[in-house]
């Protein structure tokens, strides 16, 4: 079987032409997703392939997209909206929470809502504001809503394609400093594990790492810095937010008595704390430290030439993982 | 203060004196009963047509009459009054063919009468039992919205899949279908309406924007709202717009019946502005006293919707004695089932709140379910 080496941008493209093509009623919509195929590409020739009724171009208005979604969605039809940016939500915040989560509760489950609101997160591209942030927690806090997000090229083929085809609205999130970043081997032969599943992605017997997004990157590194120093760090990729699989968490856990979460996103009420809480409740006695959190401060997003001291990188991930082993 | 540089006057540009709904108000039926005509919108109804709506209004009536009193004896904790506003509904109920879908608000219980919701049904949501108990797709009658204004764009998101399903302009009458978005005054400020029309008319979908302006949102007079009569409104987004007599049902069902026939045609979204009066409260919670005179009220009186048919009925012997009493006893005993039914509408088992977040569960969720379960067992065995 033959395998290709893709971006993270390709494998999202690939994802979504593999789901126009298995289903008819699968829908694009978003701003500037036709002709341009996205501010990243990541809609890139589908509109000319697919056609204007399914490759939308909508107009600027984020509540309108979502809204109108949502109707779609009532009508039948399995809409992949794209948010331009991760500070480009909230007009839509409204219908996601009051209306995308709920619809299936408020109908008994008459109405489904088998949306999919992809939003590119995150920051490092030395952006203006509003064009860097993780509103992730927010949407996780949300009951009705699935949250999920990928890390790297494969993922992003395989997850999205199970979002669209869960019929529960999901929140999807993509690293979007790794859309053109690095390459990877896809095989679309194999059967990729569930969705609402997280993955060890590095074994390790002293501590354990958790991140989702483009903080996996960042724990990955970590770990090869540590193994030099004789630390040996397992790495767990989340790639679930909502709802958490803590199985393979707990199982490391329990093994290595201690975790350092990292995430972008600021961490008051972040989704270490929630991480942070579950495994305390679950192994308690397991512990050797208090799990710590590494993520943005609880700041507004800086300017982008500072963007960098205030995102967690290699040295306060080493610095976490320091403060636990010496606990 | 007049300013060349910023364009003309808006009293020029926009017209005379709005009062009694300014000179473009479309009506058919007098307040006093009398069949006037219009260029545009005229039609010739049937004495079985003119009765059917008689009967709808009244039925609707009660429905609202009942579930006011439940509320005022506790049954219900709050509940959204229609009073007055019978005719716009029924008028747009009506005009409505089996295939188009409603998006209502949270008032449309004459619209519900039309597409044949149980009234029953419409009482839960107020009792706290449920949030909606009715499929949507068995009468192509959404649930009832309580956001203001979020399902105008689900109405036209939906539109936007009726053209895609190939069901708009084919010249099928049994195929070609519409959407209609209920909204009211109120909601006109919001910026889900906004983006609605935006879309729809981008898009050329097939919906019709159903405002009854009851010239009241909760306290705010239509003033507040808008300095342009909401009709006129539609120009800016590049549709067209009507005001109607929203206390005519004649005019309503005239109106709506070729905005509807116009969307299913292919040719796009109409805004219609029913021209009405809230004559109640905004809901059972609210003290319209302490914001509006009795005067303005008084007035309206003067313009009610079915006191306008009924003298229109006898007046040309188009009903009888019998039939009036059919009607009455009809609505008697509907609001002897609504206070029966409502009163054993069975409170929800709470676990069951779990059940209809996901579509597929998730583990976590389940885990809370069976512990919220285990938890009040605990308490049972305790009782046993």
């Amino acid at each position: 079987m033959s395998t290709q080496k893709i971006t993270l941008a390709k494998g999202l493209n690939m994802g979504l032409r593999k789901a126009m093509e298995d289903d008819p009623k699968v829908l694009i919509m978003g701003e500037d997703v036709g002709r341009l195929g996205g501010v990243f590409r990541i809609t890139d020739g589908l509109q000319k392939d697919f056609g204007e009724d399914r490759v939308i171009d909508s107009p600027l208005a984020e509540s309108g997209i979502v809204g109108t979604a949502v109707g779609m969605a009532m009508r039948g039809y399995r809409p992949v909206v794209e948010i331009q940016f991760d500070g480009f939500v909230y007009p839509a915040y409204d219908q996601i929470v009051c209306q995308v989560a709920k619809i299936h509760f408020r109908s008994k489950g008459n109405t489904k809502m088998p949306m999919v609101i992809r939003i590119p997160f995150g920051g490092g591209i030395g952006a203006v504001e509003h064009h860097s942030e993780s509103p992730e927690a927010q949407f996780a806090h949300t009951p009705g809503l699935k949250v999920v997000a990928c890390s790297n090229p494969v993922d992003g083929y395989w997850m999205l394609q199970q979002a669209i085809a869960c019929d529960d609205p999901v929140i999807f999130l993509e690293p979007k400093r790794q859309y053109h970043a690095d390459k990877a081997e896809l095989d679309e032969s194999i059967t990729p594990e569930p969705l609402f599943t997280s993955r060890v992605v590095k074994t390790g017997t002293d501590l354990t790492l958790l991140a989702y997004g483009p903080t996996v990157k960042t724990a990955m590194k970590a770990a090869e810095a540590a193994a030099t120093e004789g630390k040996s760090l397992e790495v767990i990729d989340l790639r679930t937010l909502s709802p958490l699989d803590m199985g393979p968490v707990l199982d490391s856990v329990r093994r290595t008595g201690r975790a350092v979460i990292v995430h972008e996103a600021h961490v008051n009420l972040g989704m270490g704390a929630e991480v942070a809480s579950r495994i305390t409740e679950k192994c308690f006695y397991n512990l050797e430290a208090p799990v710590l959190r590494v993520g943005g401060f609880d700041t507004p997003y800086p300017p982008s030439r500072i963007e960098e001291d205030y995102l967690p990188d290699l040295d306060r991930v080493l610095d976490a993982v320091d403060r636990s082993l010496e606990f | 203060m007049s300013h060349a540089e910023f364009g003309p006057d808006l009293v020029e540009v926009f017209g005379p004196s709005q009062q009694d709904g300014g000179p473009e108000l479309v009506q058919l039926l007098t307040p006093e009963g009398e069949r006037v005509h219009h260029a545009e919108f005229d039609m010739d109804f049937s004495a079985e047509e003119l009765r059917g709506f008689y009967r709808d209004m009244v039925l609707t009536r009660r429905i609202d009459t009942e579930a006011t009193a439940l509320q005022r004896h506790g049954e219900l904790g709050i509940w959204a009054q229609l009073l007055g506003q019978e005719a716009a509904q029924i008028g747009a109920g009506r005009a409505l063919r089996p295939q188009d879908y409603v998006f209502p608000t949270y008032r449309e219980h004459g619209v519900a009468w039309c597409r044949g919701v149980d009234p029953l049904d419409l009482l839960g949501l107020f009792r706290g039992v449920d949030h909606g108990r009715w499929n949507p797709n068995d009468n192509n009658f959404g649930q009832y919205t309580i956001v203001i204004g979020a399902q105008v764009l689900h109405a036209t998101g939906y539109a936007m899949g009726m053209q895609r399903d190939g069901v708009v302009g084919t010249g099928d009458p049994e195929r070609d279908a519409a959407v209609i978005a209920h909204f009211g005054d109120g909601a006109s400020s919001q910026g889900d309406v906004n983006e609605g029309f935006i879309f729809a008319a981008s898009y050329n979908a097939p919906v019709v924007f159903f405002c009854q302006n009851n010239q009241w949102a909760i306290s705010e007079p239509i003033e507040r709202q808008t300095r342009i009569p909401l009709y006129q409104r539609a120009l800016g987004f590049g549709f067209p717009g009507v005001r109607v007599d929203g206390n005519d049902v004649l005019a309503t069902y005239a109106v709506t019946k070729a905005a509807l026939q116009r969307a299913r045609d292919g040719q796009g979204p109409t805004l219609i502005e029913a021209y009405t009066y809230r004559m109640g409260a905004h809901t059972t919670t609210d003290d319209p006293t302490r914001y509006r005179l009795s005067a303005d009220v008084e007035h309206w009186k003067l313009k009610d919707p079915i006191a306008r048919v009924e003298a229109y009925l006898k007046r040309n012997g188009l009903v009888d004695d019998g039939f009036l009493d059919t009607v009455k006893q009809e609505a008697d005993d509907l609001g002897v089932r609504l206070r029966e039914g409502c009163k054993a509408l069975p409170d929800p088992d709470p676990h069951a709140i779990f059940d209809f977040v996901y579509d597929e569960i998730p583990p976590e969720l389940a885990e809370q379910r069976d512990g919220f379960a285990a938890y009040t067992a605990g308490f049972e065995e305790a009782h046993s």
